[in-house]
Formats: structure tokens, C-alpha cells, sequence
């Protein structure tokens, strides 16, 4: 990589100056995280289907050279062509050299995070292309010219009077117009031209089906249709494990993915493209970009069986109170910190340490990858390898920073509910040297004597 | 080529395999709760209407949605007199402009509000995005329990290049997560339950 970055813990003091916003962002996505829970304590079976994802996933890495193969057949078939890009700058050569072909300058793109990975947008610019990101989040962070900082949530940094900003200078809307409702219907027009112009769409995807050869992407907004069927070419990018064996597992994970993500039964849109429509080209990128490497990695490759959720960084103490951008990666929270050295142990050697190791991301994670196990085991790697130099004092300092002021929660409730949303899941498995450092707040006032004499009474 | 490389460096490197999970257990046995599939859509921001004849459905129309001027209906029985000869245009983008669009919904999932719609009855993919406003209609026979029974009794194999579970009207909660209808598709959708008298 060629670019240096500020480490974890410097971007987190940097995100912690403004008191206000951290709290609203820690609560906010403790809000977020407490929707999911509700969601899943609606469906007995939850943890069944957890299981479920987990081991359907864990057929696809056992699986994943025949099951592309198959998936690549029966795209071919239904009239897809089928590319495969080994690193970022090969996709991102093979999307450009279709753009040429079709010689667009200006296309729109919903959510992908591969092409994040991939930094498509900023190498299509080079080549005069300019790429609309249609995800309202996205776009808000594209004409701010940040990152998203969440992979569900790509704006969650960001307060509506900036975007009401933004808005005013970008679409026009009058000058301290910041209300969610009228920004939103600003956007619908503004991004309904940039449909109506494009002739081609990039999407994303969230699965493939290799029994099928079909692709399904969901989104609440509508963008990633609006997008692709009105283009005459659509080019899918996405990582290979996306990959699911057959079409029946889409039951299990679209059970899954919007529960886990935002506390909803389903996306509004969970859509199936299988073959393009008549006239149009479809193209599907297969991107490995380190894949294959971490498949290699026995205690990383679980980390491949991320449907990107986000439930992770929304219960994450460590994520919510740094930020996305501290972690100066495409993909932010737990599992960024687990897939970044992957790509670059040295760049993201300290991605490992910023966290506590409670263990409540792994205890959300709907595919159950073992995420802060994973954590603790990078960073054993990276010692060894000798990447850490200052990076455990940083993390060190961040974690003191991020979460050593109780006196900033005290407005927004209680100490006992500090801790609920600061320690979701501790774990005081002795794999967390933090913890034993903390000097933990004092128990809540109320004991469970005086809570019990109260209730009894009833 | 990056297709050799890349499928021997996933040869080398993949585990072991390991079976599937057997995923009967989640199956329910019987039909759909139509009244459980109504409120589910009613939290996400749609709105059901029980109807017992397809007649029912125009003055549902001109009682919930007066503005709507430019109607397309799938099925002429929806609402004789609707727009006609509606599919010639640019591939799509003559939609725009479409006030309501009334489709048929295969089916319907209790657990979530989901429909379930392919190109082989809207024809046009783009449709029920780019309207304004999306009527679907669905019979209360055929509405399933939860996603499983839909991919094993219903959707066991693709029919059509496309289809899609549309679940409430288009929104967003990118604004400080203040939630919206109306993001980039449909800005409401309404729902006809359908039940013939018997
Ligand atoms: S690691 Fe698990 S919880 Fe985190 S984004 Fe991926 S699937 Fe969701």
C-alpha cells in the first residue's frame, strides 16, 4: 500500500473531540444493535439458523473451486460472462476496459463493498469515468469525498445539518434545509437523472448461487435495480465467497441478513437476477484480491463466511466510540480488523488490538464466525512476524481514550447501562489483557436485595 | 490467465469438505397466516386491503390514491381502462412518470411481508422500481409460512431472468437514521389480499 495512514488509536482521539457526536454515535448503533436483538428473539429457531449459515458456509470454503466452477457453467448459460480478476487493480482494469467499450463517462453504482476494496471509483476517475454512487449513504459520502464509514450504514458519521450542508452546495436545496424527510426527496430526483442518463450499472452482490448462476442483491432503497434494469449493460462485482451451493440456502441467509443488520424481517428488495433482459449485457466479476490467501490461513479463513451485516461494528464498544474511518480500511469494525491483515499485515497492524476482546461481536455474528478469537490470534501473528513496534501501547491508548470516561455516558443514563452498552459481552477469558487493567465503574446503587424487596410486593 | 491461478491457489488452500446442513427441520407444515403476512407489511409502512372480487379494487384506488392519473394494470381485470400499449419506450425509463402500477404478486411470506414477483408477469423488469407508487396483488391462499417453505414449495427452480421479494415501499434511515419512504423506488406500496367468496 502506498499510502500511510494515522494508526487506529490516533484516529480515534481525532473522532473523540467532538464529545457530542461520539455519544450519538455510540447510542445510535447500540439502538441499531438492540433492534437486532428484538428481531431475533422473535424467531425461536434463531440460533438454529445461525448454526445453519455457519456450516452451509463452511461446505462453500470446503467447496469453493467446484462450486465457482458450477456457478460460472450455468452464468454462462443463462447468458452472463463471466470474468476473474486476481487482485483489485485487475477488476478494476476489467471494469474500466467494459466502460470503454460501451464509452460511458458518467454510470451509476449501488452498494459494493468490493469496489471500495478496490478503490474503483478513484481509478475510473483517473481515466475521465465519474461514478454515481446511488446508495443515498454513499452518495452523501461521495460528495463529502470521505469513505462510508459503516458497511450498512455509510453515513452513520455524519450529522443531517452537514448533509443538509453538502446537499445546499452539491444539489441545491436552500441553505439550512436539513430535514431527513425533504433531503431524502432532494436526492430521489437528483439520483432518478442519474438512472435515467446511465447506460450502464454497477451493482454489488450479497450471494450467488452456483446451483443457478444467479446473483441476489438487496436493498431497502431500490437502487441496485433502478440502476440495473434500466442499462443496457450491468456489470456485477463481488468477492468468490459469495458463493451458496444451491438456491434453497438463500432462504436461510436472507432469513438472516436484514434481522442481523438492521433489525428488519427483510430488505424491501431481495432481487434474483439470473438472466439479463433482452438486449442487455451482464457481467459478472469474480474478484479473489487475497481470498484465496486467507482461505490458506487456517485460523483466518472463517472470516471469509461474512455476509456483511454489520451487527459486528453496531455492537462493538470499541466501533462505536472510534468511529469507521480509525480504521483507515474499506471495512471497518471487528471484522475489518480481521480481514485487513489479510491484505497487509504491516499497514493494518494495528487493527488487531483495537479492540477489547469482550467477545460480543462473535456472539452477534449470524454466520457465528469467531471473530474476537480471530482478533487475539492476528496479534499473536503480527508480534511475531514483528509488526507491532508502538501498536499494543497505541491500542493500549486508544482503549483508553474510546472507553475510560464514564464520565461521558453519565448524561446519556445510568452506569449500569455503561456498561451494558460499553461490555456487551464480556468475557473475561484471561485473552484480554485490557480488562484485567480497567478499573471496572461501580456496581449500579441498587442491589438486588432492595430490587427483589420492591418487587415482591407486586 | 488469473482463472487458472486463482482456482489452484482455492484448490491448495481449501479445507476440508464438510456435508450441508439438512434445512427440512425449518420447514412449517400447512399454509401462511394471512392475517400475520398483514401486519408485518403494515410495520414496514404498506398498507392491505382485504378484497373479495378484483372490482373492489377501483374505488380502493380513487379513495387512497386520487392522484394517481397515469395507472398501468397487469391485468386488465385490476382496473378496466387502465393505460394500455404501455410497454413501447426506452427501455423503461417511459415509466418514470407512472403514477401506480398494479402487478400480480405470486405469493407472499408470513414471516416477513416479502412478495415474490418475476419478469414473466411484469414484463418489464424496471417496473414495479420506477413507478411512483406499486399496487400488488396477491391471493390469501398463497401465502407461505416462512422463506424456506417458499424456496422448497415454491421457488425451488428460477422461472424467468429476474425476480424479486419486494417487502414495503422503497425507504431509507441514511439521515441519522430518521426513516423515510420513498428512497429511490415505489414510495408506497399497497397490498390487495385477495379472497374469493367461496
Ligand atoms: S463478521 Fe459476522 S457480524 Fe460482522 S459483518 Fe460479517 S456476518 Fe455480520
Amino acid at each position: 500500500m502506498e499510502h500511510q495512514h494515522k494508526e487506529h488509536s490516533l484516529l480515534a482521539e481525532e473522532f473523540n473531540a467532538n464529545e457530542p457526536r461520539v455519544n450519538w454515535h455510540d447510542e445510535t448503533l447500540w439502538w441499531v444493535r438492540q433492534k437486532r436483538d428484538k428481531m431475533a428473539w422473535t424467531i425461536p429457531e434463531w440460533e438454529d439458523l445461525r448454526e445453519a449459515a455457519s456450516r452451509i458456509k463452511h461446505n462453500v470454503l470446503g467447496n469453493l473451486h467446484d462450486y465457482l466452477l458450477e456457478f460460472e457453467k450455468n452464468a454462462q448459460a443463462n447468458g452472463a460472462v463471466v470474468h476473474w480478476a486476481a487482485d483489485a487493480a485487475e477488476h478494476n482494469k476489467i471494469v474500466l476496459q467494459l466502460l470503454q467499450e460501451q464509452g460511458v463517462k458518467r454510470m451509476v453504482k449501488s452498494k459494493s463493498m468490493l469496489t471500495e476494496e478496490c478503490h474503483l471509483n478513484p481509478y475510473l476517475a483517473e481515466h475521465g469515468i465519474e461514478v454515481i454512487d446511488t446508495d443515498l449513504g454513499e452518495r452523501i459520502v461521495q460528495l463529502a469525498k470521505e469513505p462510508p464509514s459503516h458497511i450498512v450504514l455509510p453515513c452513520i458519521h455524519k450529522k443531517k445539518e452537514e448533509i443538509g450542508e453538502l446537499f445546499h452546495e452539491h444539489l441545491g436545496t436552500p441553505a439550512g434545509n436539513a430535514d431527513p424527510k425533504f433531503l431524502t426527496a432532494a436526492a430521489r430526483q437528483h439520483l432518478r437523472a442519474e438512472f435515467i442518463q446511465s447506460r450502464v450499472a454497477i451493482t454489488g452482490v450479497n450471494f450467488a448461487v452456483a446451483e443457478t448462476g444467479e446473483m441476489v442483491v438487496c436493498t431497502n432503497e431500490g437502487n441496485a435495480d433502478m440502476g440495473a434494469h434500466l442499462a443496457d449493460v450491468h456489470i456485477a462485482c463481488m468477492g468468490i465467497e459469495k458463493i451458496i451451493p444451491q438456491r434453497k440456502h438463500l432462504g436461510v441467509f436472507l432469513r438472516l441478513l436484514a434481522r442481523s443488520a438492521t433489525g428488519q424481517p427483510i430488505t424491501t428488495y431481495s432481487s434474483h437476477f439470473r438472466a439479463p433482459k433482452k438486449g442487455q449485457q451482464l457481467h459478472i466479476v469474480l474478484v479473489d484480491n487475497g481470498r484465496s490467501r486467507q482461505l490458506g490461513r487456517e485460523d483466518f479463513r472463517n472470516s471469509l463466511k461474512c455476509i456483511r451485516c454489520g451487527a459486528c461494528m453496531n455492537t462493538c464498544p470499541v466501533y462505536r466510540r472510534s468511529g469507521g474511518h480509525s480504521y483507515h480500511n474499506a471495512i471497518a469494525g471487528p471484522i475489518g480488523a480481521i480481514l485487513a491483515p489479510n491484505l497487509d499485515m504491516k499497514e493494518y497492524a494495528d487493527l488487531p488490538f483495537a479492540s477489547t476482546l469482550c467477545g460480543s461481536c462473535s456472539n452477534v455474528c449470524p454466520v457465528k464466525i469467531d471473530i474476537h478469537q480471530q482478533l487475539y490470534k492476528w496479534r499473536q501473528v503480527i508480534t511475531r512476524e514483528g509488526y507491532t513496534k508502538k501498536t499494543k501501547a497505541a491500542g493500549m491508548h486508544a482503549m483508553n481514550i474510546v472507553l475510560s470516561k464514564p464520565g461521558l455516558y453519565k448524561t446519556a443514563g445510568g452506569i449500569g447501562r455503561w456498561v451494558m452498552r460499553t461490555f456487551p459481552a464480556v468475557v473475561n477469558n484471561g485473552l484480554n489483557p485490557w480488562f484485567r487493567q480497567r478499573e471496572m465503574p461501580e456496581p449500579p446503587k441498587e442491589s438486588f436485595a432492595d430490587w427483589y424487596k420492591k418487587n415482591r410486593k407486586q | 490467465m488469473s482463472r487458472e491461478s486463482i482456482l489452484a491457489a482455492i484448490k491448495k488452500n481449501q479445507p476440508e469438505q464438510q456435508a450441508l446442513p439438512d434445512l427440512n427441520a425449518f420447514r412449517r407444515t400447512g399454509p401462511g397466516d394471512p392475517a400475520a403476512f398483514r401486519k408485518v407489511i403494515e410495520t414496514l409502512g404498506g398498507q392491505v386491503f382485504e378484497i373479495s372480487s378484483y372490482a373492489e379494487i377501483q374505488p380502493l384506488i380513487a379513495e387512497h390514491q386520487p392522484d394517481a392519473q397515469k395507472i398501468i394494470s397487469l391485468q386488465e381485470s385490476y382496473l378496466p381502462g387502465a393505460m394500455t400499449e404501455w410497454e413501447t419506450g426506452d427501455g423503461g425509463r417511459q415509466y418514470e412518470h407512472v403514477d401506480l402500477a398494479i402487478i400480480p404478486g405470486q405469493f407472499g411470506v408470513a414471516e416477513n411481508g416479502a412478495i415474490w414477483i418475476t419478469d414473466v408477469e411484469i414484463k418489464e423488469r424496471v417496473l414495479p422500481f420506477i413507478t411512483q407508487h406499486l399496487a400488488i396483488v396477491v391471493s390469501s391462499q398463497d401465502i407461505v409460512p416462512t422463506m424456506h417453505d417458499a424456496y422448497a414449495e415454491r421457488i425451488a427452480q428460477p422461472g424467468g431472468g429476474f425476480g424479486v421479494f419486494i417487502a414495503g415501499p422503497s425507504k431509507t434511515a441514511d439521515i441519522e437514521q430518521s426513516l423515510v419512504l420513498g428512497a429511490h423506488g415505489a414510495k408506497s406500496l399497497t397490498v390487495f389480499l385477495y379472497s374469493p367468496k367461496a
